[in-house]
């Protein structure tokens, strides 16, 4: 094991180097481009022997990740926002074919207008397509993750793809020391790919067929178990984990200081820090403040939501997106946790950081504030002052 | 090995494989029905020029003791071979209940 | 008597039992070449007629490995697929894939024109029907001038089509590709030849084979075969390669048939006026000063 300062996309990097990828799909877009650019350094100096392909677009860069995962071979692929939506058509095709491919989105807005810094809208709106979706806080949990990807999509209970979210530059261009792995140690951890869904000379199959209205359902409704059948596979992948490298996940969600929370703010990914040194400056001040980073969006935490949630005065969803015509994505989900657990609790939706925007620790803090007196549903942070928008 | 009929066709809930994909050239349809012509070989006529063998869309010819031969289960009845072969072996009739 | 072409190919069928319409020039042109390919091609084919009629499950038609790609992605699949099997160790494979007209010129011009540029070891056959065929017939960029499709209906304010074919041959060509070649499925011993010398290069190969669609194209389905042989022979398709710099003429008819007779059996074609098929004779005379001029012979 070697210690590195690294970035967010260079430590994903060095995970995906030891997960030992056989076709790596390539095509720039920021803020992910730092994470194939290190991955083909790495196959020209030989500490990666994987195909390196130059693909022409990013809709052929997962295009090609299939096609090589239909082979039985290990794939992976990288993206953002406008590169993940030009896909978007492949993402329900690996998902529907059952492919247990990895792909690292560094979240970024989506134009109109242009923007390329981090906002969570790009993997936020594919939610439907039928992948895993993770949220890493930290450059460790994002090389972490780049190794249990492989293990927690290509077992047989799973067999889904998994998208590995780092919040743009934010994440993926902050740079904090990490611990690398050996390859012995990631090699006893994540054994080769085996699969039957794949091309076989001996046995030789038909792949990604059509399906009438008779059989497609099924289909349908399998691949839906496979994602739900992650949620375990999680579970026990973060424990054999923990054993060889002794670094601990919590599974789907995070909680901080929730045991007896009164006001508890859910997000996602990086911004997570902030709200608990916030929650830490609110409890010195009595006031019993909570935070809940979901990890995982899909499968989503819908039994650790409800628990954590279930005792609160009112929670706060925070998250940078916004399902136009109505609220954030997260915020839905986590509503419907609640109401499928039957609790009836306040909550609340703050958006924020969109297009980059800065979230502040004044701004967190005024979010357990609204919250405790009662405010909109929807708030979009930085909108409704006095000469501000309302 | 050419693709065949097989014996099961159905799938219930369990039997639907888990991905999309199944074992190559499993059949479990003719196309029989579709023809309301059927292409008639004179074997007497026939030598073996394979022509039609080899312009059939659909592969349903095939060369048995040096004669052509069709598998009738999957013939359309288009007509090709007919039209095809020089030595005007191949007959075109109203297809039979 | 046996015929040196049939035993120079498998006499397994590869695709078989498959729901296109009779007589289909798209089904020929598949089933000649998995037949020239063998057990061990893997063929990647994307949304249109060939995937739509082979794979519905249960009834899979194809007794190799085949995969449906996404309508874009034929050429990035299939570079994928090849890169996958490689560093699986395999080698003993031919990836191959079947894409119509509208998925190679139009929609799947990008990926085709990426994997060209890669030299991915792969064979690219486009079976050229001349328009959507799987959705209707519908224009693409490979539908000739004058044809009437249902997006481009001949009335009497607009003819038809009124754009050329896009030549796809020579934009192949103009990557400086290993290997490309034009065939028709009426004469399919020249196209069984192609296949068979592409699959001995490395590289990337492409060879656009015309696959007429009796259904779409207005003619009876027994004359599928004597129309891709006349489009040849009145000069409006021609037999070429392109292999190391040079490109080559295959056949060189002595005289043209007649181009009128050609167009006018068929239902796509009968609205044509004289004008109109002097537009397209002279075009075509065009185009063979410059056959003549710049393929070897």
């Amino acid at each position: 094991m070697s210690r590195k300062f690294l970035s967010g996309n260079e430590a994903f990097a060095e995970g995906i180097r030891l997960a030992r990828p056989q076709v790596i799909s390539a095509y720039p877009i920021t803020p992910q481009t730092i994470v194939v650019e290190r991955l083909s350094e790495m196959v020209e100096d030989g500490s990666l022997k994987a195909e390196y392909v130059h693909v022409e677009s990013e809709h052929s860069a997962l295009s090609c990740a299939i096609g090589a995962s239909a082979a039985g071979a290990r794939a992976f692929t990288a993206t953002s926002s406008q590169g993940l939506l030009y896909m978007a058509e492949c993402l329900y095709y690996a998902a529907g074919g059952r492919f247990p491919i990895v792909m690292m989105n560094a979240d970024r807005s989506t134009a109109l207008p242009w923007n390329i810094y981090g906002d969570q809208r790009d993997s936020l709106s594919q939610l439907d397509s039928g992948w895993i979706q993770s949220y890493a806080e930290n450059a460790q949990e994002a090389l972490d993750l780049a190794l249990m990807s492989y293990k927690i999509a290509e077992d047989k209970r799973v067999q889904t793809p998994y998208m590995a979210n780092l919040d743009g530059f934010v994440l993926t261009h902050t740079y904090e020391t990490v611990d690398i792995p050996t390859h012995e140690q990631a090699d006893k951890f994540l054994p080769s790919y085996v699969t039957d869904n794949r091309i076989d000379f001996e046995n030789p199959k038909n792949m990604a067929f059509s399906a009438g209205p008779d059989t497609n359902y099924i289909f349908k409704y399998k691949e839906h178990k496979g994602l739900l059948a992650a949620a375990e596979v999680i579970g026990e992948t973060e424990k054999e984990f923990a054993e060889i490298f002794g670094r601990h996940y919590t599974g789907l969600t995070e909680n901080y200081r929730t045991e007896d929370a009164e006001y508890i703010i859910v997000t996602l990914g990086s911004i997570a820090g902030l709200c608990r040194e916030t929650a830490d400056k609110l409890r010195e001040n009595g006031v019993k403040a909570g935070v809940v980073r979901i990890r995982y969006m899909r499968p989503f935490p819908n039994k650790e939501i409800a628990d954590v949630l279930r005792n609160v005065r009112a929670y706060a969803v925070l998250e940078k997106d916004i399902s136009f015509g109505n609220e954030g994505t997260v915020f839905t989900n986590v509503n419907s946790a609640l109401k499928k657990a039957g609790i009836d609790v306040k909550g609340y939706n703050f958006i924020g950081g969109l297009g980059g925007r800065n979230i502040s620790a004044a701004d967190i803090e005024n979010i357990y504030k609204s919250i405790a007196k009662g405010t909109e549903s929807v708030n979009f942070i930085g909108i409704g002052g006095e000469d501000n928008g309302k | 090995m050419r693709p065949y009929i097989r014996e099961k066709k159905d799938f219930s809930f369990s039997e639907v494989p888990e991905n999309t994909s199944f074992e190559a050239g499993y059949l479990t349809t003719v196309n029989s029905g579709w023809r309301s012509i059927r292409p008639v070989i004179n074997t007497e006529k026939c030598v073996d020029c394979e022509q039609c063998y080899l312009y059939c869309p659909d592969g349903v010819i095939s060369i048995k003791d040096g004669k052509a031969a069709i598998d009738y289960d999957f013939c359309k009845g288009c007509g090709i071979c007919a039209k095809i072969c020089k030595i005007k072996a191949i007959e075109m009739e109203a297809e039979r209940k | 008597m046996a015929n040196k072409v049939a035993e120079s190919i498998s006499r397994e069928e590869y695709f078989y039992g498959h729901k296109a319409c009779a007589g289909c020039g798209g089904s020929l042109a598949v089933r000649a070449a998995l037949k020239v390919l063998g057990p061990n091609a893997v063929s990647v084919l994307p949304a249109g007629c060939m995937s739509a009629v082979g794979f519905n499950f249960p009834q899979l038609c194809f007794s190799n490995n085949s995969i449906i790609s996404t309508f874009a992605g034929t050429a990035s699949m299939l570079t994928g697929v090849e890169a996958g099997l490689r560093a699986r160790g395999y080698k003993d494979f031919t990836a191959v894939g079947f894409a119509g007209d509208g998925g190679t010129a139009d929609i799947g011009i990008q990926a085709l024109s990426g994997a060209i540029d890669r030299n991915d070891n792969i064979i690219y056959i486009c079976y050229d029907n001349e328009a959507y065929m799987n959705t209707g017939i519908q224009k693409s960029g490979l539908t000739p001038f004058g044809a009437k499709t249902t997006t481009t209906p001949a009335g009497s304010n607009i003819h038809g089509n009124i754009r050329p074919k896009k030549n796809m041959f020579e934009i192949a060509a103009a990557h400086d590709i290993p290997y490309a070649a034009t065939a028709s499925v009426g004469y399919i011993y020249d196209f069984i030849q192609k296949v068979q010398k592409a699959s001995q290069i490395q590289g990337t190969k492409y060879i656009h084979v015309i696959a007429p669609c009796p259904t779409g194209w207005g003619v009876a389905p027994d004359e599928t075969v004597d129309i891709a042989k006349e489009v040849v022979d009145c000069g409006l398709w021609y037999l070429a390669e392109y292999e190391n710099g040079t490109f080559k003429l295959n056949h060189k008819p002595k005289e043209f048939t007649d181009v009128t007779a050609y167009l006018k059996k068929q239902g796509r074609f009968k609205h044509l006026t004289d004008e109109d098929i002097q537009i397209i004779t002279a075009s075509r005379d065009k185009k063979w000063e410059y056959i003549n001029k710049n393929f070897e012979l």
